[in-house]
């Protein structure tokens, strides 16, 4: 089929002309905007399933927009990493904006917003698409634009400060942008090409020139911004915790792990592992400040109160993870990066969505008045919470374990016993935060039912309706089922995903 | 060395361009003032490029019959200013989320003073 063959491109297909659709639709009934997004969104899913079954079968898929030919036309590539993060990507924001309608319709006080913040988050999963199939660099520049506007309008509905959050995150997301456009600007001079491939192709014959290693640090400030590596992490914190727990659960898995792929992409694919490495040593400084940046992200969130606000600094650290993985450039650190793209997106969806349930259930989320009641309430939430947790904390066979695992193998491979020890400190102290809140919620009384067992039950039972609890329950069913699987993804997918020059 | 300096006079003054938009973001306490850095700051990334495009001599990308197509060294590169088109988009819709949330943020707390918000924010007790 003539469609088909066009399938890199069909993500962003659908998804932008859907997004613009949705407040049209909307007229007719209120529902359909909902309706209408989970739809687009299982499809895309389906596709992009599909999508990496092929690539895994027959190799890349270059697709031609408007049948230009690259270097002059915009190419979409489909290889074996971008497929995989694509269908993490997708298949995360499928079930937590299934799960969103009652939060977007609790957490959003304004009905008139409600409509257009699917059509928002449509637009956010286009850009994200976008990014992470283009072959162009200008291209990526349009993509990532395009979905940290809708990011910031995501984060703005939220509470009263909500605006200001979003308004730093906009000016600090805008200047990462900026670094960006202008590294390629510096790239473009030297070489004069935008598309990925054409590049490293040429890129060689200029490696030397001070021109090209300005581009490449500009590049990498820039992207360290959007992916909030540590110390530029100022924006992450307040946007996640301001904004609407539907949004923080869409935008905590996703936003900054496509800007993680973007930098792996960028070093070890167009500039090649050697030149990253050696000649200008970017990725020794990425994996220092990822380290850094885990120590950091661990110590904020065992200070903080309030759950979601916790969960953003353990982002802030997670995404650390995934720097040390580009730190260490050896074939087990990149499995382990890229794993971990998949594994914390699962984690933090999960955690994000059952930090949604206590705000919806108790109307709070602080951690100090979690107490036994609330898992006798909400016997399921709590459960999933407590495997999420576990999982970040890295108890195999969670899938957190493993992408742990395959760190601590590449730091051992590289003999770097400091990234080594900050693994496994960063564990304890994981463990430290996420088992304060499961022992409140297991095993503290409550003040009504102190000293009395048999007022217990005083606590009603009020779960989350179903329609929110079976993306919950999936999730975290997905977070034992993937670390029992883990060896088929890594394997079948990512060991032959690993660039050229790596081994 | 003074070659290099006068041959390089625009990437000067867009580091210069740079420079300014860099502190208004950072210094100015006013909101409206900090977009304003930011405009400064996006347009200095468009006039890079727009000046990477100019070439001693040769007139603007359209074929001229008097010129031919043969010597490219005739024409200037039009690519950066098709790619800079879009970014000026790009920022024309950052601006305008950005005034959205100005305007957010005025309604809910009457006033644009970073300091002054700061201390505003702190009295509103409630996470929610």
């Amino acid at each position: 089929m003539p469609i088909l063959n066009s399938s890199p491109a069909l993500p962003v297909v659908l998804l932008l002309p859907t997004a613009i659709a949705i407040p049209i639709v909307a007229l007719l009934r209120k529902r359909l905007a909902y309706i209408l997004t989970v739809a687009v969104m299982a499809v895309v899913t389906v596709i992009s399933a599909l999508n990496m079954a092929k690539v895994l079968d027959g190799g890349p898929i270059h697709y031609w927009l408007g049948g230009w030919f690259p270097p002059i036309g915009i190419e979409y590539v489909l290889d074996r990493l971008s497929a995989f993060v694509i269908l993490v990507v997708n298949a995360v924001a499928f079930l937590v904006l299934a799960h969103s309608r009652r939060l977007v319709d609790r957490e959003i006080p304004d009905p008139g917003k409600h409509v257009p913040y699917y059509a928002v988050a449509l637009l956010m999963l286009c850009g994200f698409n976008g990014i992470l199939v283009t072959g162009d660099f200008f291209n990526l520049y349009v993509w990532l634009e395009i979905c940290s506007l809708s990011l910031y309008g995501l984060v703005a509905v939220g509470s009263r400060k909500s605006a200001v959050a979003a308004f730093r995150y906009l000016i600090m997301g805008t200047v990462g942008a900026c670094f960006y456009l202008l590294g390629l600007g510096f790239l473009f001079t030297v070489t004069g090409t935008l598309n990925m491939a054409d590049l490293k192709a040429i890129f060689p014959q200029v490696a030397g020139q001070p021109t090209a290693v300005i581009g490449l640090v500009l590049m990498v400030v820039g992207f360290g911004l959007k992916m909030a590596l540590f110390p530029l992490h100022g924006w992450l914190p307040d946007a996640y915790t301001q904004a609407p727990s539907s949004s923080s659960a869409l935008i905590a898995p996703i936003g900054t792990k496509v800007a993680a792929y973007v930098l792996i992409r960028v070093l070890f694919f167009v500039f090649g592992v050697e030149y990253v490495r050696q000649a200008v040593p970017v990725t020794q400084v990425i994996g220092g400040l990822a380290a850094a940046g885990i120590l950091f992200g661990s110590v904020m969130a065992m200070a903080q109160k309030e759950l979601k606000r916790m969960l953003a600094y353990s982002s802030v650290a997670q995404i650390g993870y995934i720097g040390l993985g580009i730190g260490l450039a050896n074939p087990l650190g990149f499995v382990g990066a890229v794993l971990h793209v998949m594994n914390h997106a699962v984690m933090k969806a999960l955690l994000f969505l059952a930090a949604g349930h206590f705000r919806m259930k108790l109307g709070h989320s602080t951690v100090p008045e979690f107490d036994e009641s609330v898992r006798r309430r909400m016997p399921w939430t709590t459960a999933a919470f407590a495997v999420g947790a576990l999982s970040m904390v890295g108890l195999p066979p969670a899938v957190g374990f493993f992408s742990k695992w395959y760190l601590a193998l590449g730091a051992v491979g590289r003999s770097n016993w400091v990234f080594l020890g900050v693994i496994l400190l960063s564990s304890l102290l994981n463990a430290v935060y996420f088992f304060r809140v499961i022992e409140r919620l297991y095993f503290v009384r409550g003040k009504t039912t102190a000293g009395s067992p048999e007022d217990a039950p005083a606590a009603v039972r009020a779960e989350a309706p179903w329609p929110m609890l079976v993306p919950v329950l999936i999730l975290a069913a997905a977070i034992i089922g993937l670390g029992l699987l883990n060896a088929v993804v890594v394997k079948g997918i990512l060991a032959a995903a690993v660039p050229p020059g790596m081994g | 060395m003074t070659e290099f300096v006068l041959g390089h006079y625009a990437y000067w003054f867009i580091f210069v361009l740079l420079g300014l938009g860099f502190y208004g973001m950072v210094v100015k306490r006013n909101l409206v003032k900090k977009l304003i850095g930011m405009a400064i700051f996006q347009v200095a990334v468009i006039m890079f490029y727009v000046s990477s495009a100019v070439k001693t001599g040769a007139t603007i990308p359209i074929a001229d019959p008097a010129l031919g197509t043969a010597e490219t060294a005739k024409y200037i590169n039009p690519l950066q200013h098709c790619l800079m088109l879009t970014a000026i988009v790009v920022g024309v819709a950052t601006s305008g989320v950005a005034y959205a949330l100005v305007i957010t943020i005025w309604r809910r707390y009457k006033t644009l003073d970073e300091k002054e918000l700061l201390e505003r924010m702190k009295d509103d007790a409630d996470p929610e």
